[in-house]
Formats: structure tokens, C-alpha cells, sequence
């Protein structure tokens, strides 16, 4: 058994509103983390003071912006994980660890971003690349070619999933009609007031074939945070813990290369997932909804497969007639997700998860709500897992 | 770390470049002799690409520059409509490719002599080189029409 099962919870979550346009200086995602950070500590009933822990997320803002405006005077632990969107799992594993070790007492997780206002993924050039961890083949060997979007490359892997498994464009379609029926249930949501069918679907002009506009996630404006501490500690607090059941890393191998892969449909989370699960000792048939880290419709497919809720190659399947909706055989993004709700660098899967745990997400609700996955997935590939309960 | 340089067509170009140093040089240098070389263990006689200084199957140190067919297949491809990146804004649409080599590699390149919405998944191609600077040759595929 595990020395971290079950012995790390989240206590406070808090976020700031999610926008496609801010009068915000958006020359640094400062503002928009402080933001998040202030109402996750609030919302665990806990001061600035008390955080000890600050676990930034890579490439925006680090440890000492954060604790310097929070007033954070002893800053025990602090540790950033190069993994991109799988980031905010990284930081899981290490905010459990370090409370249940006793590095640090309560550990807060930020993240945000004007990814809407400020400069955009899809403008991402070589020295953005050169920051990734993969980037120097990027640079080298991808960019010279014209492929420099992460729309364009696991546009690759989709097409190559249709052409091995027949997956259609109308499946990746029911990953984004789902998502976004859930985004019209949260007020959150940037898309909440903008239906999509699989014809509208369909209609939306192609980026990089096969990916249209709607399989892409949504650049926004904003931040989350949420705040780690152990078990015990979490009984004095405002809020119901939601436990941390179980928490897991991988990495595709080679993690900087996506496209010269042996089996190019295996991800970090193809291994990290059956370690996760070992820890929280659950199976996949026990997890009732999963917050899947969605850049694009066909990695949620992808995903799915992966850590083994279908085989892989029936993740199409899976996703079609409603499976990954409100009521189907495994809720999928109630949030609405990157797609629908707002790319905040999957930051915002685990506030959903924490709101369906607690049992307050409104008429998105899934009912009786016990166990749920966040996955992230970053750079080309990496992986995050957390099983979380209540 | 885009360069401006003029092209063997006399026109300005500021795409991105690969930085040109350590073992990525070795490889461009090669393409600038239109050889297309990749590396293969000395120990274990592994081809691989992209380079790396150490062998992943055996961990030798030790390799070759080893001369490739430049024949291969297309593996998997994307057709970009609406660019990204501004200074392919004028080459919409095409259709970056991961082409599968003879030798087992697999690499990024770019198809000239076929439309975009034409290729086909094993379609067989060969490789030609593209100067695109004087510093800088670009290894392409071209269609093989009448494939051996
Ligand atoms: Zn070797």
C-alpha cells in the first residue's frame, strides 16, 4: 500500500471568472493566479499566512511573485514540474507528498493565464518551443517543416487512429456536442449560451485536417487554484476534504518526440493510470465521472482508451450516442471542459471534480458522485492521473 | 530564432530554422551534400532519428552516419487549411508528413509534387532536397509514380 493513499485531500478551490477579453496588463499571468490563489485559501476557511507550500506551474508565474504578494513569509517547499498540462497533476503528486512527508503544511496549486488576451498557444513560435520540454525537436525538426501548432501534430495521431481503427470525424464531433451540452448547465462556461449539434459540428471550417474548429479547446482569460493539505489538518477547516485516492505520472517514450514513436497511441497516462488506480485500489468500472484534459476532441478519445475504460481503437464508440454525457455510461468533461468551458490549463478539471465531490455542481450534478479521474496531458504527451473521492 | 535569408529563388524568407549546432548540424550538413544520413548504433546497429548522443537500446555512445535509401512511405499527415504560424500564412493548404523510411526511421517533412487532399496513407516517396537558404537545405519527399 501506498504511503500517500488516501492521506493528502483538497480543501480550498477558487478560481477567478473565465473571459475571451480583459482590460487587464496581460504581459504576465500574475494577476489572474493572486486572484485564483486569495479565493482558494479563503474558501478553505485558511489566511495567506498559513500557506507554506507554493507549487507554480511551469512557464508562468514562480514561487516568489506568488508568495511575495500573498505576504507568505516562510515559504517551506516549493517544486514546478516541466510537463505542461500535466502540470497540475504533477503538482498533485508533489503537494501530497510533501504534506504527508511534513515538508510543508498547506501547499497551494495555482494556475492561470491571458491565453485569450495575452499572446496565444496557436502563435506559439521557436522560442516558445525552446521553453517545452521536447522543444529542441520541435525546433529543430518539426518547425522547418511548417508543423508548429499543437493543432497540427496530434492532428497526425488522430488521423492515424481513423486510418487504423475506422474512428470517424462524427466521433470526434461527440466528444465536442457532449462537452459542450455540459458547458450549457454551468454558468461558468464561456460557450453556456452557444448550443452545438453535430451538424454545426461538422459545418465548422477545418484547421488541420482532420481537426475542425470545434475539436479545439478554447484560449481564455483566467485562473484557478486550490490548496493540498493531509487528512488531518483538513478536519479543522471550512470545507468537506475531498481525498486524493490515488495520484500518478508517466511519460511516452520518447516524451520529446510524438511522431517517431513505436506505438504512437501510448501515453503518459497509459502507464501512470494503472498505477493510479493500484493506489486507490479501484478499478476503472468504479470511477463515476472523469475530467479528461481535452487540447482537442480526439484526446479525450484517445485517453479513454488508454487508461482502460474501453479498448483501444472503440474509443469512437464509446463516445458516440451519448456515452460520454450526463446520464451515459461515464459523464465525461461536466464541466464542458477546455472546449467549452475555457483552456485554463486543465487547472479548471479539478475544480469540477472538487464541486461534484462536494456535491454543489448545480444542475450538472452527477448523482451520488463518489469517485472521480482528472487526467492532464501536456507537451507531447505527458501524463497525470488522480483518482479523487469523497 | 527565425534567420532572414534569401532564398536559391532570390526571395526573402524568414521561416523558422533549426538551430544549427551539436548533432542537429551534423544531420542538416549532410542534407546540405543532399545526403540524407541518419544515425545508427555502432554497437547494436540500431538507425534512429532524431539524433541523440546516446543509443536508447543499448546505451553506446558510439554511432554512424549511415546514407539512407530516401525511400519510404508516407505514415501518418495533416492537411493545414488555416495556418498558424505567420510565415506559412502563403503555403495554405499543405501537408506536413511523417514519412516512414525503408531503414524503420520515421521523420517530418513536407510533400511537394502532390495536392494535399491526394495523399494516401503508404503512399511511396523518395526524397529531394530543397535549398531553401544558402545555409540551409531541407530534406523533402516527392510522389514516386512508378514505384519499384
Ligand atoms: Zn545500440
Amino acid at each position: 500500500m501506498s504511503a500517500l493513499q488516501n492521506e493528502a485531500c483538497i480543501v480550498g478551490i477558487g478560481q477567478t471568472p473565465f473571459l475571451r477579453g480583459t482590460d487587464d496588463d496581460c504581459s504576465s499571468s500574475l494577476r489572474v493566479e493572486l486572484q485564483a490563489c486569495e479565493a482558494a485559501i479563503k474558501d478553505a476557511g485558511l489566511s495567506n499566512k498559513d500557506i507554506d507550500g507554493i507549487l507554480p506551474f511551469y512557464g508562468l508565474s514562480i514561487a516568489e511573485d506568488l508568495a511575495v504578494n500573498l505576504g507568505v513569509r516562510d515559504l517551506a517547499y516549493q517544486a514546478t514540474s516541466h510537463v505542461g498540462g500535466a502540470g497540475p497533476g504533477a503538482s498533485v503528486a508533489n503537494a501530497a507528498n510533501a504534506v504527508v512527508a511534513g515538508l510543508a503544511n498547506y501547499v497551494i496549486i495555482p494556475g492561470g493565464w491571458y491565453g485569450y488576451s495575452g499572446r496565444r498557444v496557436r502563435q506559439i513560435v521557436v522560442q516558445d518551443v525552446n521553453a517545452m520540454s521536447g522543444g529542441k525537436t520541435a525546433r529543430d525538426f518539426y518547425f522547418p517543416f511548417g508543423l508548429t501548432a499543437p493543432v497540427q501534430w496530434f492532428s497526425f495521431i488522430a488521423r492515424l487512429h481513423m486510418m487504423e481503427f475506422g474512428t470517424k470525424p462524427e466521433h470526434l464531433g461527440a466528444v465536442a456536442v457532449a462537452q459542450r451540452k455540459h458547458a450549457q448547465l454551468n454558468p461558468n462556461a464561456l460557450l453556456r449560451d452557444k448550443p452545438l449539434d453535430m451538424a454545426g459540428y461538422l459545418a465548422s471550417p477545418m484547421i488541420s485536417d482532420p481537426y475542425r474548429m470545434f475539436d479545439c479547446s478554447l484560449e481564455a482569460d483566467g485562473g484557478c487554484a486550490f490548496v493540498v493539505t493531509t487528512k488531518e489538518r483538513a478536519r479543522d477547516l471550512a470545507q468537506t476534504p475531498i481525498n486524493i485516492l490515488g495520484i500518478a505520472q508517466g511519460q511516452p517514450f520518447p516524451a520529446d518526440d510524438i511522431l517517431t514513436r513505436e506505438d504512437p497511441f501510448h501515453l503518459g497516462v497509459t502507464d501512470a493510470a494503472p498505477r493510479a488506480f493500484g493506489m486507490a485500489g479501484i478499478e476503472a468500472k468504479d470511477v463515476d465521472f472523469a475530467e479528461i484534459y481535452d487540447p482537442f476532441t480526439f484526446q479525450v478519445i484517445q485517453q479513454l482508451e488508454e487508461i482502460g475504460f474501453c479498448e483501444r481503437g472503440s474509443g469512437g464508440d464509446f463516445v458516440a450516442d451519448g456515452g460520454i454525457e450526463l446520464g451515459g455510461k461515464l459523464p465525461v468533461n461536466t464541466h464542458g471542459g477546455l472546449l467549452s468551458e475555457a483552456h485554463v490549463l486543465g487547472m479548471n478539471h479539478y475544480i469540477e471534480a472538487v464541486q461534484q465531490l462536494r456535491g454543489n455542481a448545480g444542475e450538472r450534478q452527477v448523482k451520488d458522485a463518489e469517485i472521480g479521474i482528472v487526467t492532464g496531458f501536456g507537451d507531447f504527451g505527458d501524463g497525470a492521473i488522480a483518482v479523487l473521492g469523497r | 530564432m527565425t534567420s532572414t535569408d534569401t532564398t536559391t529563388a532570390g526571395k526573402e524568407t524568414s521561416k523558422p530554422t533549426p538551430q544549427m549546432e551539436g548533432t542537429t548540424k551534423e544531420f542538416y550538413d549532410f542534407c546540405q551534400k543532399k545526403e540524407l544520413r541518419f544515425q545508427c548504433c555502432s554497437n547494436c546497429k540500431q538507425w534512429r532519428h532524431v539524433p541523440r548522443l546516446m543509443c536508447a537500446e543499448c546505451g553506446s555512445w558510439e554511432w554512424q552516419w549511415l546514407r539512407s535509401s530516401g525511400r519510404g512511405k508516407v505514415f501518418t499527415w495533416t492537411v493545414v487549411e488555416r495556418p498558424m504560424h505567420p510565415d506559412f500564412v502563403e503555403d495554405v493548404p499543405y501537408a506536413p508528413v511523417v514519412i516512414e523510411l525503408e531503414e524503420g526511421v520515421r521523420m517530418v517533412s513536407w510533400l511537394s509534387n502532390c495536392d494535399p487532399h491526394e495523399i494516401t496513407r503508404g503512399m511511396p516517396v523518395e526524397v529531394e532536397f530543397d535549398a531553401v537558404s544558402e545555409q540551409l537545405t531541407l530534406p523533402k519527399f516527392k510522389r514516386r509514380n512508378n514505384p519499384l
